[in-house]
């Protein structure tokens, strides 16, 4: 198989505009006839949902959670990037850009990226159109924040609730388009599969959460946005239901799945306190804005950390990175923590902590500015741990949180099954091999809002497929392979329930494909991945029937998807033969760097199922860099400022 | 510690529900109280019983997701704190729990502690939103806004629609959440063209929807996990008073977009 991007040709700064103007257009009589499907109502979902209506498109709209408004982009903190230069810093589209290239390490498309970063200005301007109450200054003008990974000040914030009112922008405007009988909802509602007919993704199968209901939802073209699956780990900072199962079963269906193994440690999250827990919690990154991160010199010091004077104390970013500092890129950090943890310095209960201290801040600021920014965080952390944030440093530590890696797609965010769009999180597009801070949100709207309005009517224009029925054989088909997946899992009746495996595969993931791996590690996960999976369809025990409301059994549906996921990932870590951004190979490091190897690895992994248990086939798509250098990724000199 | 729990148990929407006894042993005071159902549901599920149906997603106070009445308090009664994010050192050893489901006629239950939130859509849907289509915005800082109005709109707008507000009143009233959204939007420039429709129409939608009148006892703002202020529905109340007075019927969105209704004209 060829993998086309289909990248624009012509100058980097005028690549988009030019294919705008040579993708085909639809007549808007001809919209109404277009169904469109699209699966989740995040960022992305929503956000595609409401401009496809207002372009005229029949939308259909599916989410698991009771309202759209629900979706895990609501939980986002600290905010979004663009490229205003509000400041006035030396921002521009350019520096976001490479900011993006370089903070992703070198794995992402230069022309997707060039691209986001010029769309990052429309996304605010819509946003603040929309009525998003973003924090404004004295003078009424918008306010910023700094993020890891950036020297200037470019995000855009509404408290910690950044993506919660992202998030209702976008789902207010498709609620609109719901009024005007463009777009119509579906929550409840959890997709299982997807049908291809001729080649083309034509629709897809879908569970009703409260009748248990299968049924199949034809359409001519369908839009993924469905998240991360972070949620591989068991513990993570994603939402109960997020899952991998929509575009695993795409990938089943021939979808190519791109760099699965790149996913993102976050290093500011609650420490785990024991093994009932069920989710990690984050702190926004923006906290490192304020806050200086530290542990005591001394392996094993328990005295309280108010107590341990300056001169005792570690501020290992600071002293590592100078340039950075607090705000060195999230798989950095993560791995310092992890780091100065392994040599006993970590600090609470279990030794699996560092500090986040605000004293100096505060002593600077006044506690008043400090809670102002970040007030409703420090709530969260006194709900959770009993400790007050401002009288005593923060204990963090890393947690799963992002992932890069996803369904395949070209510039066009079209996978390589025509007709299957996929946006957000769900897709490999932008982040390469690490996230920035506050860039997720940013990519989910562009998507939404700017690019697939777009290129999905190049698609319509050009397909001209002819409109499929749920009569048609394929449907029938895969509505089969739906029911009696379920009923086979309703028929194990073991002895463990679902998330006791679900709990023992994150345990293998996180050991052993982490924020750290080695050959070694990996071939233990490939080998003890299939043998959970294997024991799960014989001993798992799911409770009641499908023709209910059934959260066990939605639950284990998604369970027996990450089962089969994980062993993908843990393969593309054991092939990349290479540290770079969130995936690091304890062989390839220089003087505890990731090292990076342009020659052979300067490239997408886009895998081809074939078969559980088979090894699925690769394809890679070269990345080539005509803008940029691809420079060290170092965080470490002043002079390092491009 | 342990615990035992008397729990809403309804198979259905159109089943009898009850109390059932369950009891929830070796709790440790970390646990939030999601988790200690976590643990109550595994241990029912590997006996072959149907677990305990309730509903959650972010598990840290945002999505708006979790409901229950615990004690006869919608979120267990703790400021600022939705379900999730209740821990369990509130308890002690040998506690008994009642948990329920909201009570509401505008919130019909689908299963155990699970109930029917969607009429909070069809609000929205009816006004809760600033017409502006994507594209063509003006650059975002054209349209300065007060610090002050900014902070206040955000006040308002940080309510995740959980629905404790209306499982608290005695009326069943939705009238903290409509102010809530009526508010951020109508405070804001972006948001004063409208303003009127706006008001009415989500007020006629919530009405319709069978929720309860309003009769300022405020007991909806005491429960709000994100502290929403009973003042916004002083706001409303001013606002839909200045819309009726103003004299324009209920405006009905206009039922087809202005692409769409281009798309009426003969082309080609
Ligand atoms: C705690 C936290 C904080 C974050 N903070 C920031 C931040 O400050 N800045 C930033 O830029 N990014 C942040 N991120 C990342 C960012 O929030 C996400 O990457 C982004 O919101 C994802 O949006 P999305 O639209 O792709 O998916 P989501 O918002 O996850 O939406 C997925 C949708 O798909 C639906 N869905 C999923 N599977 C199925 C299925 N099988 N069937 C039917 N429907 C399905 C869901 O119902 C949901 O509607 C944060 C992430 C987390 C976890
Ligand atoms: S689960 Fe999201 S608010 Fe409680």
């Amino acid at each position: 198989m060829k993998l086309d991007a289909k990248i624009p040709s012509g100058p980097l700064e005028l690549k988009w505009d030019k294919h705008r103007s040579d993708l085909k257009l639809i007549a808007p009589a001809n919209k109404r006839k277009c169904d469109v499907i699209i699966v989740g109502t995040g960022l992305a979902g929503a956000s595609a949902a409401a401009s496809l209506g207002e372009l005229g498109y029949n939308v259909k709209v599916f989410c698991f959670q009771d309202s759209p408004r629900r979706a895990h982009s609501v939980a986002a903190q600290g905010g979004i990037n663009a490229a205003k230069n509000y400041q006035n810093d030396g921002d521009s589209i350019y520096r976001l850009f490479y900011d993006t290239i370089k903070g992703g390490d070198f794995r992402s498309r230069e022309a997707n990226v060039f691209r986001l970063a010029q769309l990052s200005l429309n996304i605010i301007d819509q946003c603040v159109a929309q009525g998003v109450p973003f924090a404004r200054d004295y003078g009424g003008l918008l306010d910023n924040r700094s993020f890891g990974g950036a020297q200037v000040s470019r995000t855009f914030y509404a408290r910690g609730q950044t993506g919660q009112q992202l998030l209702l922008g976008a789902y207010q405007s498709m609620m609109r388009q719901v009024a005007h009988g463009r777009v119509k909802l579906y929550p409840r509602t959890d997709m299982l599969d997807l049908v291809l007919i001729n080649g083309h993704a034509k629709g897809i199968i879908v569970r009703d959460l409260i009748t248990g209901e299968i049924s199949s939802v034809a359409g001519d073209a369908v839009i993924l946005a469905t998240g991360g699956y972070s949620n591989v780990f068991f513990l993570s900072t994603n939402a109960k239901g997020c899952n991998v199962s929509a575009i695993y079963r795409a990938y089943k269906k021939g979808a190519l799945f791109a760099n699965p193994c790149f996913t993102q440690i976050h290093p500011t999250c609650i420490p785990v306190s024991g093994d009932y827990q069920s989710k990690l919690t984050l702190m926004s990154e923006s906290l490192r804005n304020d806050g200086r991160i530290w542990v005591p010199k001394k392996p094993g010091d328990t005295r309280h950390p108010n107590d341990i004077p300056e001169d005792e104390r570690d501020y290992f970013l600071e002293r590592k990175y100078p340039s950075y500092g607090n705000l060195a890129p999230r798989d950095i950090a993560s791995r310092a923590a992890k780091e100065v943890c392994d040599e006993e310095r970590g600090v609470g209960p279990g030794g699996r902590g560092v500090y986040l201290d605000f004293s100096e801040a505060i002593k600077r600021l006044g506690k008043r500015k400090i809670s102002e920014r970040y007030g409703n965080l420090f709530e969260m952390y006194e709900r959770i741990t009993g400790e007050n944030g401002y009288e005593q440093p923060m204990r963090i530590y890393p947690a799963p949180h992002y992932t890069m890696g996803g369904l395949w797609v070209d510039y066009n965010l079209m996978s390589n099954i025509p007709g299957l769009f996929v946006l957000g999180e769900a897709n490999f597009s932008d982040h390469g091999a690490n996230r920035l801070g506050a860039s997720a949100l940013m990519q989910g709207l562009a998507d939404g809002y700017f690019i697939i309005p777009y290129t999905i009517g190049h698609y319509f224009a050009t397909a001209k497929e002819p409109k499929s029925s749920v009569n048609n054989p394929e449907f029938k088909k895969a509505e089969k392979d739906v029911v009696n997946m379920i009923k086979k899992l309703l028929s194990v009746k073991g002895k463990r329930s679902a998330v006791s495996f679900h709990k023992e595969l994150g345990r293998v993931m996180w050991d052993n494909v982490g924020m750290t791996r080695s050959r070694q590690s990996l071939e233990t996960a490939l080998k003890r991945v299939p043998e959970i999976r294997d024991e799960f369809w014989q001993n798992v025990i799911v409770s009641g029937v499908n023709e209910t409301l059934n959260q066990d059994l939605e639950n284990t549906i998604r369970i027996a998807d990450f089962l089969e996921f994980a062993e993908l990932l843990a393969l593309d870590a054991l092939e990349r033969e290479e540290s770079c951004g969130g995936h690091f190979r304890v062989e390839y490091q220089e003087n505890g760097e990731a090292k990076r190897n342009d020659e052979q690895f300067a490239y997408v992994a886009a895998w081809e199922y074939q078969g559980i248990g088979n090894k699925p086939i690769l394809h890679k798509e070269p990345l080539y860099y005509e803008y940029v250098q691809m420079a060290t990724r170092s965080y470490k000199s002043m002079t390092d400022l491009l | 510690m342990n615990l035992t729990l008397k729990v809403w148990r309804q198979k259905d929407a159109s089943s009898q529900g009850y109390l059932e006894t369950i009891e929830a042993k070796d709790i440790n005071q970390y646990m939030s109280f999601l988790e200690m159902l976590d643990v109550v549901n595994e241990h029912l599920i590997v006996e072959g019983k149907e677990p305990i149906s309730f509903e959650s997603d972010c598990r840290e106070g945002i999505c708006g997701a979790c409901s229950c009445a615990i004690n006869g308090k919608p979120h267990g009664g703790h400021k600022g704190t939705t379900t999730c994010q209740l821990h369990m050192r509130y308890f002690k050893d040998g506690d008994t729990i009642v948990i329920e489901p909201w009570r509401s006629r505008a919130f019909p239950v689908i299963k155990d502690l699970i109930v029917d939130r969607s009429a909070f859509d069809r609000i929205i849907q009816a006004g809760g939103y600033i017409s502006v289509n994507t594209g063509g915005a003006h650059d975002a800082n054209s349209i300065p806004v007060s610090k002050e109005i900014a902070e206040t709109a955000m006040d308002a707008a940080a309510c995740i629609g959980c629905g404790a507000c209306v499982a608290s009143c005695k009326n069943g009233s939705a009238m903290l959440f409509v102010a809530a959204k009526v508010s951020h939007l109508n405070l804001l420039p972006q948001g004063k063209p409208e303003k009127d429709y706006r008001v009415k129409n989500m007020v006629t939608q919530m009405d319709e929807e069978g929720f309860g009148n309003c009769t300022n006892i405020g007991s909806c703002a005491e429960v709000c996990p994100k502290e929403v202020d009973l003042k916004f529905i002083a706001k409303m109340n001013r606002d839909y008073g200045l819309a009726i007075l103003k004299g324009e019927s209920r405006h009905k969105p206009d039922t087809i977009s202005i692409q769409a209704e281009l798309s009426e004209l003969p082309i080609d």
